[in-house]
């Protein structure tokens, strides 16, 4: 690790961190790189501010508007009471006020303010309305690339205003005058052109997937399989691509194709559909973010699946369990053809799609899996709650599946588990810094800082009860740590999935 | 009639056909406006009925802000429910007989005015004293608040100093409502309170007092948890549907 540019955060003796002063302008200087022509006129947008970028913004705004009840109705409901400036983990982290979610929020209010009501059009300056001015967009296109969209504000806000919705509504607007991330568009491009995030060609996910079966076989003696493209399996399993050739996901990829081996179930990766990330939702379009949806539908027809299974991963779990049924049909409900389709093939004893930790806590009180728990005895674990499956989906029949269904694996493959702080965990759950298309090298400020109220929380258990492993459930949370964790003096080899602890644990014959 | 009561006649009537023309237009258009995708924060109830009892809960305990601000939740409840027993107080101005409840709260109405204004003043305290509220508060929530305390002292000081003529002020409010015009007794802090309710009745629809209805409409608050089980597609989303088939 380089030695860092800026200041790491010190930990705090409490887990709930102390709320600091505000520091106007505290993270002003922060600016992550912007598109360049190749990503942005692939997805359709300009490159540069045209003359009338301007005019642009703010018929992409009215359009917006028109879309979107959550961006109206948060736009006018928010009376400034100040219950979300110190929910945000980049506030807590930075102290910079543009990082509170209502003043976050107030950087795109005060310009539909002007030109869209009464009140801003003719007494700006009583209710903060301010032209949109190139000033305007460049605080936009910063603090925009500073929220995770991680919803937390939305949790403690009085009328659940989601700031998340005003920052994908920002990007998208900025995107459309020709002002979008290089990070998460040249990702937009690669997923649509190639596949999967990582651009990652179908030769290379075989030959990768071959080399791992070698690798398990020799490790363990048992012929575990990763298939790939196989027509008329059981299952589709559609998981991040850092999956399969990042560490430690790689680990958690492996606990599935364990848990498959052992269920004794048939079950395919696909080419196609690679990729179970789908940045679209961070860029707030829903047409992009359907395109890229559609992949999978395609390849669960193509190859004529009965499940749909998605792997370990925050923002892609919301999209498959709360949109995927919107935007492609996969789910139950849908009269359109393809959604007709869908419910002819897929098994409707099961909710499709189904997440891999309701799979397999499914087996598990089946009594289908066998553990040797004190495989796991090094390791003292603590879970963190991902940002998206915590407070925009759900796992199982129950509210609140989310949190207990991932502890209970973890208690069925383990012995030694603490949860974190009560009012970090949960619906609580502060993100890892790096969601929401910030999961990169020119934001490592504000990614550090933005994992400071997480890492003061596990460092509180590290101490208090030796806990020397984080398990996660997502493939951009693994990401992040661990290049975090170095930061806070901690040691990446703590972080990990819960399939990885699955993986250590589980018994094959 | 008096120049005053004309006046005064002119204004309730441009107030209530703002206040109840505006905030009906705004309710119209929240409701037009689609909800494209499901975006409830979770956990999320799962049922209908689990919904209604969720908004219940936001809209009269403010359970969200309990679980996020004591101070805040303690100022802004004592200030919103005062101000509910305050109005339901002042239906006896509107209506011959009055209901047998409206009279059976006319003495916890005297005093939560002062729960309502203590709580404003608490709530205003706030924007002086904590630095992030002090960041974010525009010279609109400020102005908001005095007027609220405006119409509260107002009004205390009828109740609790200088008695105006009630029996014809009812009679000015029903003559407004009977289209039956009536004087409007002529004291100055009634008139005060008068002119500082219609301003507040005037600018409901294009202030943030929109937080009212707008909880109503709030997706991640009214939606249920079941997006595996029930397709949710907007009318505009659909439409992409049929390009594409
Ligand atoms: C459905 C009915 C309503 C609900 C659920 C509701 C809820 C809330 C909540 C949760 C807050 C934030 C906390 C606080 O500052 O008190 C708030 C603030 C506020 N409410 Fe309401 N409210 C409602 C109706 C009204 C009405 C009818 C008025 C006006 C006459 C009003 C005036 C205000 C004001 C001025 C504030 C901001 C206080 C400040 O500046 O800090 N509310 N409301
Ligand atoms: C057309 C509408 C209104 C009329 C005619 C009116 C009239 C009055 C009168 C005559 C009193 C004195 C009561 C007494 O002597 O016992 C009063 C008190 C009061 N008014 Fe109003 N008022 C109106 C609207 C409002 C509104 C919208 C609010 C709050 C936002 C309000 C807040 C108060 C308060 C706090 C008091 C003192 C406590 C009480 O006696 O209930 N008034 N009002
Ligand atoms: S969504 Fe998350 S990152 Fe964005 S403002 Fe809210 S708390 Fe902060
Ligand atoms: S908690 Fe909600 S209403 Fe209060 S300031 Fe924040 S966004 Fe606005």
């Amino acid at each position: 690790m380089a030695a860092p540019k800026f200041e790491v955060p010190k930990f705090q003796d409490n887990a709930v961190l102390d709320i600091p002063k505000i520091q106007e302008g505290a993270m002003s200087h922060m600016k992550s790189f912007v598109a360049g022509q190749a990503a942005q006129e692939y997805l359709g947008y300009p490159w540069e501010l045209g003359e009338d970028w301007k005019e642009r913004a703010i018929e992409r705004m009215g359009e917006v508007l028109q879309k979107y009840r959550s961006v109206r109705v948060f736009l006018d409901a928010c009376v400034h009471c100040g219950a979300c400036t110190d929910k945000c983990h980049y506030y807590l982290g930075t102290a910079d006020p543009k990082n509170m979610p209502v003043a976050r929020q107030e950087l795109m209010r005060k310009v539909y303010r002007r030109y869209f009501t009464f009140g801003g059009k003719y007494f700006p300056w009583l209710v903060g309305a301010e032209d949109l001015t190139q000033e305007v967009l460049e605080d936009w296109y910063n603090y925009y690339h500073e929220c995770s969209e991680c919803r937390r504000c939305s949790v403690f806000c009085p009328y659940g205003i989601d700031t998340a919705e005003i920052t994908m509504a920002g990007r998208e607007i900025l995107n459309y005058v020709g002002m979008g991330q290089k990070y998460s568009n040249e990702i937009l491009a690669k997923v649509q052109k190639i596949g999967n995030n990582l651009g990652l060609p179908g030769p290379a996910l075989e030959d990768t997937l071959a080399g791992l079966e070698e690798d398990i076989e020799a490790d363990i003696g048992v012929p575990v399989k990763l298939p790939l493209d196989v027509k008329g399996a059981e299952i589709l399993l559609v998981t991040p691509s850092a999956d399969f050739f990042s560490e430690p996901h790689v680990e958690s990829l492996i606990g599935y194709a364990k848990v498959f081996h052992a269920a004794g179930v048939s079950w395919t990766l696909s080419s196609h559909a690679s990729e179970a990330g789908n940045f679209g939702l961070f860029n707030g379009n829903y047409e992009m973010m359907r395109n890229v949806a559609m992949r999978i539908r395609d390849a669960a027809l193509e190859l004529g699946v009965k499940r749909i299974i998605v792997g370990e991963c925050g923002h892609a779990w919301r999209v498959a369990y709360s949109y995927w049924n919107t935007l492609t049909g996969i789910g139950y409900g849908g009269d359109d053809p393809y959604a007709q389709m869908l419910q002819k093939q897929l098994d409707s004893r099961y909710p499709q799609p189904m997440h891999i930790c309701e799979y397999t806590w499914d087996l598990i009180q089946q009594g289908v899996l066998k553990f040797d728990k004190s495989k796991n005895d090094h390791r003292v674990i603590t879970f963190h709650d991902s940002c998206n499956v915590a407070r925009a989906s759900r796992m199982g029949n129950e509210p609140g599946g989310q949190f207990t269904i991932p502890r209970n694996i973890i208690r069925a493959v383990a012995n030694n588990f603490y949860d974190m702080d009560a009012d970090t965990i949960g619906e609580s759950t502060y993100c890892c810094g790096g969601g929401g298309g910030l999961l990169t090298d020119d934001l490592m400020e504000v990614r550090v800082k933005g994992a400071l109220p997480r890492m003061n929380a596990y460092n509180s258990v590290a101490q208090a009860n030796g806990v020397n492993f984080l398990a996660l459930i997502c493939a951009i949370c693994k990401a992040q740590f661990t290049k975090v964790f170095p930061y806070y003096g901690f040691d990446m080899s703590m972080v990990g999935g819960v399939h990885q602890l699955v993986s250590t644990a589980i018994e094959l014959d | 009639m008096s120049a005053l009561t004309v006046f005064y006649t002119g204004l309730f009537y441009f107030a209530t056909l703002v206040f109840i023309g505006g905030v009906a237009y705004r309710i119209y258009e929240y409701s037009r406006t689609p909800a494209p995708l499901k975006i409830p924060t979770t956990p999320a109830p799962t049922t209908g009925s689990g919904v209604a009892l969720r908004m219940a809960r936001e809209v009269v305990l403010f359970e969200s802000l309990f679980k996020s601000n004591k101070w805040i939740w303690i100022f802004g409840w004592m200030f919103h429910f005062g101000l509910l027993l305050v109005l339901l107080r002042h239906i006896r101005y509107f209506q011959e007989p009055v209901w047998f409840w409206v009279e059976f709260i006319q003495p916890f109405g005297m005093y939560a005015s002062f729960m309502m204004v203590a709580g404003l003043a608490g709530l205003w305290a706030r924007r002086f004293l904590v630095d992030r509220v002090r960041y974010i508060s525009t010279p609109s929530d400020h102005l908001m608040l005095a007027l609220l305390i405006g119409i509260g002292i107002s009004g205390m000081m009828m109740t609790f100093v200088t008695h105006t003529d009630i029996v014809a002020l009812k009679a000015f409010m029903r003559g407004l409502m009977y289209f039956d015009w009536q004087p409007l007794p002529g004291d100055a802090v009634l008139l005060a309170h008068l002119t500082m309710v219609a301003l507040l009745m005037i600018i409901f629809p294009v202030s943030k007092l929109l937080h009212a209805p707008g909880i109503f409409f709030s997706p991640s608050r009214n939606q249920v948890d079941n997006p595996r089980e029930h397709r949710h597609i907007a009318p505009w989303a659909a439409a992409l549907e049929k390009d594409r088939a």
